[in-house]
């Protein structure tokens, strides 16, 4: 008798001694998983501060900084939107940088030619502005989509991998756009119409990049989690051959996502030309590391079948906030694409750790 | 061997609902199915068995329409049909459990039920494929219910859930959508005696609803408990088509391993 009640007294500890372990477990995951959430907010936060007590008073933190800040971010945010997808697909899109600046660079120049003549356009008449303006942000649009549709097209009729399609068409758009501007500025400046409405105009005290940016990422969040097309860009990327064999399309998914990336790259390129009136290679060079930088930095999974829109439009600020902290500081802007770099690594491998985790 | 009765082709009087005939299909070279032939009725559960590697799976595969035959032909209600994809066998009303279960893993229970045919909200929202997620996940929830498939929440990520819940889950979506014909290959094979006893149970559910069931099973008591025939595969080709009211477990372990010679 005496034998069995303590054997059940010592099973009994057993148990609570588990039970222990495994909340004190649980509350341990939860803290971490609190912390993985919100460490790009602490960064950023972080990052902000940080600028704050190392630039001079009235410089840094003041509301027409900030403006300016999420002005630079708006062309960041269209591109990771597209990325954001991409990746979800289990994708990269490499190209974006370069499908940006060749549909840049065409709208650019077919603006500057249907504005008037070459003469008039250098004395700074634009006669046909506003027809040169509507003309241009279509061949952006259009030729941003179709490098996409070009993208997506040679990933599944080829059945090549994403990283080398895109890291081609990267090469083919940056040699191209050169090609055709000669490596040099436009002859002139963009109408000054479109830069005024558009580029620096404003609009309930925001910059309208602003406002499209915003447009977009509602847009976003809404098809990626209450379309169809976002389920789908989902299940692809979680299962390639599960999704195909429950009857979904999934080349024609991934066509459109690329498609979509390189929709969202042409877009980017309009607010380009509208925000600096010109379009260079030198400033697009870190585009792809700045757009996969928010994307991943926002949370969303290398590994494909999860993403958040707004994780990535978060990210998206990282980039630029460094940058302008760092111009104010007068500390060589380059800095900034180290800081990315590294920001990078660190938020993929803390993904890694969290799956690790979770697929104990 | 005389206290075999062997159904041979068309000998039973009933109308196969599906007939494989004669089916061949190698992945370079290596020589998955010689001469699958194979006859469902519409009112039976039918085990196929045989070996690892002997071409059951491939069977499938290509009645489901993920792999296509090199040779021999597929006829539905005797009329060949030629299945090219899998939606195109979803559009038959033959839903296919797969041994990897094709789940997509990072969504939920909900979702992958109705993975490929989403319930949309009603016009003008469904022009831009709005998702009807309340819908789905009552549907989803009644359809767990259903089967009495314990999971705690349909909107919880499907990587989440046990194996065995995974399976469910897959079992679940072939047996909400097929009219016609489920196909479940090794439904059982991550599941427990209770779960692996639910998933039988299921079967002659669907049986009894008039829906004709495909099951394949390295478990030859669990064969011999619900499948009313059984086809059995060796090294890519039928051996035999044999009544399970007529014949042995040892029997059928020697068609598997050619211990007992090929009869058809
Ligand atoms: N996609 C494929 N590519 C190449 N070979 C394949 C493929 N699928 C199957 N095979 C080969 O075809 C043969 C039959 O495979 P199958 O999967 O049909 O066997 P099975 O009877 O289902 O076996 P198991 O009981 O192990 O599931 C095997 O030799 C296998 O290696
Ligand atoms: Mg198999």
């Amino acid at each position: 008798m005496a034998k069995g009640k303590m054997g059940s007294s010592v099973k009994h500890d057993v148990i609570a001694a588990e039970d222990v372990i495994t909340s004190e477990l649980t509350r341990g995951e939860r803290a971490l998983d609190l912390v993985w959430r919100s460490w790009l907010f602490i960064f950023l936060l972080g990052l902000i501060v940080f600028f704050w007590s190392q630039t001079p008073a009235n410089s840094f933190l003041t509301g027409s900084n900030f403006k300016l800040i999420a002005l630079n971010t708006s062309e960041v945010i269209l591109l990771a939107i597209g990325e954001t997808f991409v990746i979800v697909t289990a994708g990269i899109d490499l190209s974006i940088g370069g499908i940006l600046l060749i549909a840049g660079t065409c709208g650019g120049k077919v603006m500057l030619a249907l504005s008037g003549t070459h003469a008039q356009v250098q004395m700074g008449l634009y006669p046909h502005a506003t027809t040169a303006i509507c003309v241009g942000i279509a061949v952006c649009i259009v030729m941003g989509t179709a490098w996409g549709l070009v993208n997506g097209l040679l990933i599944t009729l080829l059945k090549l991998p994403p990283f080398i399609v895109t890291l081609g068409t990267l090469g083919i758009t940056f040699g191209l756009s050169d090609l055709i501007s000669g490596g040099t500025n436009f002859f002139a400046p963009v109408p000054p119409s479109f830069t005024d409405k558009i580029g620096n105009g404003t609009f309930l005290g925001l910059y309208v990049p602003i406002w499209i940016a915003i447009f977009f990422l509602i847009v976003a969040h809404i098809v990626y989690h209450h379309l169809r097309f976002g389920r789908y860009t989902a299940a692809v990327g979680s299962n390639e051959e599960g999704a195909r064999r429950t009857g979904i399309a999934v080349n024609r998914q991934i066509v459109k996502v690329y498609a979509l990336a390189g929709f969202l790259a042409g877009s980017a390129a309009v607010l380009d030309l509208a925000i600096f009136t010109n379009i260079s290679r030198a400033s697009h060079s870190s585009d792809n590391l700045n757009a996969i930088g928010a994307v991943v930095i926002g949370g969303t999974s290398l590994f494909g079948g999860v993403g958040t829109i707004i994780g990535s439009a978060i990210g998206a600020f990282i980039p630029t906030i460094a940058q302008n902290g760092l111009v104010i500081m007068n500390v060589p802007s380059f800095w900034q694409e180290v800081l990315v770099g590294v920001t990078i690594i660190f938020a993929v491998y803390l993904d890694q750790v969290r799956r690790r985790r979770s697929s104990k | 061997m005389t206290a075999l009765s062997v159904t041979t082709p068309n000998s039973s009087g009933v109308e196969p609902i599906l007939e494989a005939r004669n089916i061949q299909k190698h992945f370079g070279h290596v020589v998955a199915l010689r001469e699958g032939n194979f006859q469902l009725r519409p009112d039976e559960i039918h085990a196929i068995v045989g070996d690892n590697g002997a071409g059951k799976s491939t069977l499938i595969k290509i009645i489901s329409g993920v792999f296509h035959a090199d040779g021999g032909e597929v006829l539905l209600d005797g009329r060949p049909v030629s299945i090219t994809n899998p939606r195109e066998a979803r559009v038959l009303g033959i839903e296919t459990v797969y041994q990897d279960l094709a789940l997509a893993e990072h969504l939920d229970a909900a979702a992958n039920l109705f993975l490929g045919r989403e319930m949309l909200l009603p016009p003008p929202l469904s022009w831009f494929g709005f998702l009807d997620k309340k819908s789905m996940k009552q549907r989803a929830e009644g359809e767990m219910q259903r089967l009495k498939i314990g999971i705690q929440s349909v909107e919880q990520p499907v990587q989440s859930l046990s194996g065995g819940q995974r399976q469910a889950v897959a079992v679940a979506r072939a047996i909400a959508w097929g009219n016609r014909i489920v196909i479940m290959d090794e439904p059982t094979a991550a599941l427990g005696v209770r779960e692996s006893a639910m998933v039988l149970e299921l079967m002659r559910e669907v049986k009894n609803h008039g829906i004709a069931v495909i099951m394949i099973s390295h478990n030859l008591p669990e064969v011999f408990a619900v499948a009313d025939r059984i086809t059995v595969l060796r090294l890519g080709r039928t051996i035999a088509t044999i009544d399970t009211s007529d014949t042995s477990l040892e029997a059928v372990v020697g068609f598997m391993t050619g211990a007992l010679d090929a009869l058809v």
